[in-house]
């Protein structure tokens, strides 16, 4: 078991205020504090992934492949083979796609243990482009089996995330959002694991499920809704893939309208993943899907394309308002 | 180091063997046939490697000191399955359950340790990079195990074999034995038709590693390049005949995978003993 006490609420507030990017060099550091026999594997990104110290001080743990990731992932398995335990990043299309087959033979169906972090997935990059944007790993990867995949909400939740794949038996594909000024969900210690989605806010009207960034933008829409008098259920699902079966089944008995909010395509993402299971229990619940609608739009930045596929919290607050719920 | 004419003579005898074993296997598969020809061009280096280079113990398959051996041309099983056999890590019976339903021995390797299968391979182009990973393992716990991966040169095809073939001679790996079967045919054709890999020696060299050319078949050379220590990565680029052992296969690129009928399996036979 990893030593937590570096899951305190100073570092907390650090974290939260420098993004996930950095945050996961700084944790990164910390889990090694703890754990000599941790390897951090990347693609030519440190700086981008916040681990330039941890590259600098600590180099025997620290292996760069170069722009190379099936290369990366071979190797981060081979190491995780020999039981090491190991994280990857780079950024979310090269890291989830460019070495998907590699991810399938090598973690899904060996079983070789390693934590994938896909950096500046979903919007972010907006301004480089959809080479580098990523509406498309959730959905690629979740037909993978022995698989996790997260979407942390915070860099606490990172933390939490990190520390509970590095301890779980299966691969984690641990999905980055959100920019650098992320709001910060977490202010205090709280119960974290695997699967299990994590209730923010009650509410009698409507369900929102949201992953990710966009559970922040969940919980300030909820604020605005509840002004209107719209009360306004928001779950955290950080955890996609194994998805919160029971917490669906009960959402879907409590309201008549369930919304999936993600930073990913619509097709093959949470919103798929809640579908399914809807599919499965007996229900009458609507479920809209709020995300990108299955297209390539043109660039822009970050709360540019948020707004462009209403997912910013007002414009999730006007398409809610519109439902005449 | 030189290998007695005893030692050769033996090797020969599980050489003869493993095609023996080769045979049953790729009669069973019947009509779902099997890899025939690039598992025949391995025999020697395959039995040589497991005579006289590699440490494993078959009682204790989880052995800490064991060498590691991937075979990333995972189609080459045939060959793997059948010396696997003669090793005593699977039953002659289990090979009669090859590809059949349920089994553990499939088209492919599946990763097995209790067997001696490190891993599972058959997606062409990834075995190196696992193998690099290893490797980088044991070097930073002082470790003095071997790892031996065995490529294709139809799967140098794949772009990410010279990703691996890049970062190796990079990490200073001096603990990893590269071996490439060199058949000079692939699924469909002569690499030469179909993906040129003419200069592989000088491709290898270029990206910086030590490249013995050898006799694929000849287990003398087979033997001294195991035994050749290089300050780089090694490569082990053997010659071989596709399909070697039988005259109705050897350089006979229809037998990349093929049906063995009970006729060409007693012909088959009957050459081997012959020899």
């Amino acid at each position: 078991m990893t030593n937590k006490e570096f899951l305190n609420v100073p570092n907390l507030k650090i974290w939260s205020k420098i993004g996930m990017r950095a945050a996961f060099g700084l944790i990164s550091i910390e889990i090694l504090k703890t754990d000599k026999n941790f390897f951090v594997v990347t693609g030519d990104v440190s700086t981008s992934a916040g681990l330039d110290r941890f590259r600098k001080n600590y180099p025997d743990n620290f292996i760069d492949v170069g722009i190379a990731e099936q290369n990366l992932l071979g190797i981060a398995a081979g190491l995780a083979s020999e039981g090491h335990n190991v994280f990857t990043t780079t950024f979310a299309p090269f890291q989830t796609m460019r070495c998907c087959e590699q991810i399938k033979v090598n973690l899904g169906y060996m079983k070789q243990k390693v934590c994938m972090v896909g950096l500046a997935s979903g919007l972010v990059l907006g301004t480089l482009g959809y080479t580098h944007c990523c509406i498309e790993d959730i959905g690629v990867l979740r037909s993978i089996p022995n698989l996790n995949i997260i979407s942390p909400a915070d860099s606490g939740e990172l933390a939490k995330a990190l520390i509970a794949a590095k301890e779980n038996n299966n691969s984690t594909y641990i999905r980055l959002t959100g920019s650098s000024n992320l709001n910060q969900i977490y202010t205090e210690d709280y119960d974290f694991s695997i699967g299990k989605s994590i209730t923010l806010r009650e509410g009698k009207d409507l369900a929102l499920i949201a992953t990710g960034s966009l559970v922040g933008e969940a919980m300030q829409c909820a604020s605005l809704l509840e002004g209107d008098n719209i009360s306004c259920e928001v779950v955290n699902f950080h955890t996609i893939k194994p998805i919160d079966f029971k917490k669906i089944e009960e959402l879907s008995k409590k309201f008549k309208t369930i919304i999936t909010l993600e930073e990913h395509n619509i097709i093959g993402g949470l919103g798929s993943a809640v579908a399914e299971v809807l599919s499965k229990v007996k229900s009458s619940t609507q479920q809209l899907f709020f995300g990108v609608n299955d297209t390539y739009s043109e660039g822009g930045e970050y709360e540019y394309l948020l707004d462009k596929f209403s997912l910013s919290a007002n414009r999730v607050y006007e398409k809610i308002k519109k439902l005449n719920i | 180091m030189e290998i007695s004419n005893e030692e050769v003579k033996k090797i020969k005898v599980l050489s003869k063997n493993v095609r023996k074993n080769i045979l049953q296997i790729s009669l069973g598969a019947g009509a779902s046939s099997s890899h025939f020809g690039g598992s025949l061009s391995t025999v020697e280096i395959l039995s040589t490697l497991y005579s006289k280079v590699l440490n494993f113990d078959v009682q204790k398959p989880l052995w800490e000191k064991r060498d590691r051996f991937i075979l990333s041309k995972g189609h080459a099983c045939l060959a793997f399955y059948a010396l696997l056999c003669e090793f005593g890590y699977v039953s002659k019976n289990d090979l009669d359950k090859f590809e059949k339903n349920g089994s553990f021995l499939l088209g492919h390797p599946v990763i097995n340790k209790k067997i001696g299968i490190e891993f599972s391979n058959g997606s062409l182009g990834m075995g190196l990079s696992l193998g690099i990973g290893v490797a980088i393992s044991l070097i930073k716990r002082n470790l003095k195990n071997k790892v031996f991966v065995m490529i294709g040169d139809g799967e140098c095809n794949e772009g990410s074999v010279w990703e691996a073939a890049m970062s190796a001679p990079h990490f200073k790996i001096n603990n990893l034995t590269a071996i490439l079967d060199n058949n000079k045919l692939q699924q469909t054709g002569s690499n030469l038709e179909i993906m040129s890999t003419e200069s592989l020696e000088n491709k290898w060299k270029s990206f910086g590693w030590e490249v013995l050319v050898i006799d694929g078949h000849n287990i003398s050379e087979i033997f001294s390049a195991f035994n050749t220590k290089t300050s780089k990565p090694k490569m082990i680029l053997a010659k071989t005949v596709k399909g070697k052992g039988f005259s109705f296969s050897e350089n006979n690129n229809e037998w990349h995978h093929k049906i063995l009928t009970k006729n060409q399996y007693d012909e088959a036979l009957k050459e081997l003993d012959d020899k």
